[in-house]
């Protein structure tokens, strides 16, 4: 996994972040053992409290949990990990429209915006991914 | 109990006050970083912590001693210019540390040597810049002390080298130990560090955590350096 920090926000919420998208994109996949906090501190270049920090803020959403003596898993409850997807889909678009009303943009622009810019993309790729 | 107290420390050279007045605690399992423009009394701070100065005001103790003989034994120490004897071999180096100090780990210092894959008939005097600073934070991170006070661990040398000394860093995190780490290059250190404490004309400006900073002022620890150091 690729780890990357801005510069605006505390480290241990874009940990939180980064973890979740590693759990919904199956990096890390549902029923998996997590690294160590040392190892997943060391590999992400953090300290090893702050990824304490976030590990058990994600536990207490339930995203993951410990085992006493085994670790820390990643949840199997399929509708909680597409709970956090929705989450993390939600929180681009937010961003996504926040970007585009301070260009100007109104409601029906960026709709129709976006559905141009599927209808291109169709044509070159044939795939919205691409 | 606390690693590292200072109350009213205070240190003058002849008509300079390098520390004026410094209350600090370090708790175990922080890393903390000293952040000071050059000048500021970052290095005599440290001196002060390991018994290389003498406070000429206030009080500094180490796990509760005064520092000293049984103080030294518990502080591993990173000096800002490379200490270590240059004609010896990496050999000779693993046995004077294990001679020295009663809580050296040969096993960690051998393993991390042999994964930057630095032979041990080599000598320090061979090495380049980057790999003697490598070798010395080897020795100093393999000691299993309660306080590592590493001064200036990633000046001058590059950002690969910079990379490898901060992940053998939190690599080698003891919660019951606390690491003190000077510097004045903010962004590449931000990361590993819990708590920050800005240092200025002998005077601390500041003491808080690095995500109490970015929570509350919306900037990286960096930037907020930036602008209280404004020249």
């Amino acid at each position: 996994m690729k780890w990357q920090f801005s510069n605006d926000a505390p480290i241990y919420a874009q940990l939180i972040a980064q973890i979740k998208v590693g759990i919904v994109s199956g990096a890390f996949p549902p029923g998996e053992r997590l690294p160590s906090v040392r190892d997943l501190a060391t590999e992400a270049g953090v300290n090893p409290n702050t990824m304490q920090r976030a590990l058990t803020e994600l536990e207490r959403d339930g995203l993951v949990y410990s085992q006493r003596t085994a670790g820390r898993f990643v949840t199997e409850d399929q509708t909680m990990i597409d709970a956090a997807k929705r989450g993390l889909a939600e929180g681009h678009i937010q961003m996504f429209l926040a970007a585009m009303r301070r260009l100007g943009y109104g409601k029906e622009d960026i709709l129709n915006l976006l559905r141009q810019e599927n209808e291109k993309e169709e044509t070159t790729h044939g795939d919205f991914d691409m | 109990m606390a690693i590292l107290t200072c109350k009213g420390l205070s240190k003058r050279f002849g008509g300079t006050q390098a520390l004026d007045q410094v209350d600090i605690t370090i708790e175990p399992g922080r890393i903390v970083g000293l952040l000071g423009p050059n000048g500021s009394g970052k290095t005599t701070l440290i001196k002060l912590a390991n018994g290389l100065l003498t406070p000429s005001e206030g009080e500094i103790r180490i796990c509760g001693l005064v520092p000293g003989k049984e103080s030294h034994a518990c502080v591993s120490y990173l000096p800002e210019r490379t200490a270590i004897p240059t004609w010896m071999s990496v050999t000779q180096l693993l046995d004077f540390y294990q001679d020295f100090y009663a809580d050296f780990r040969r096993d960690a210092a051998e393993e991390m040597l042999a994964h930057l894959n630095i032979p041990p008939k080599q000598r320090i005097k061979q090495m380049s810049k980057g790999t003697r600073e490598k070798v010395q934070l080897i020795m100093v991170m393999s000691r299993s002390a309660k306080l590592y006070l590493l001064d200036e661990p990633i000046g001058g040398v590059d950002p690969a080298t910079r990379d490898y000394i901060l992940s053998t860093i939190i690599g080698n995190y003891n919660p019951d130990a606390a690491v003190v780490i000077s510097t004045h290059l903010i962004a590449d250190v931000e990361k590993v560090l819990d708590d920050v404490v800005f240092i200025n004309q002998g005077r601390i400006m500041l003491q808080a955590s690095v995500d109490q900073i970015r929570e509350e002022k919306g900037m990286s620890v960096d930037a907020l350096f930036r602008e209280v150091f404004k020249c």
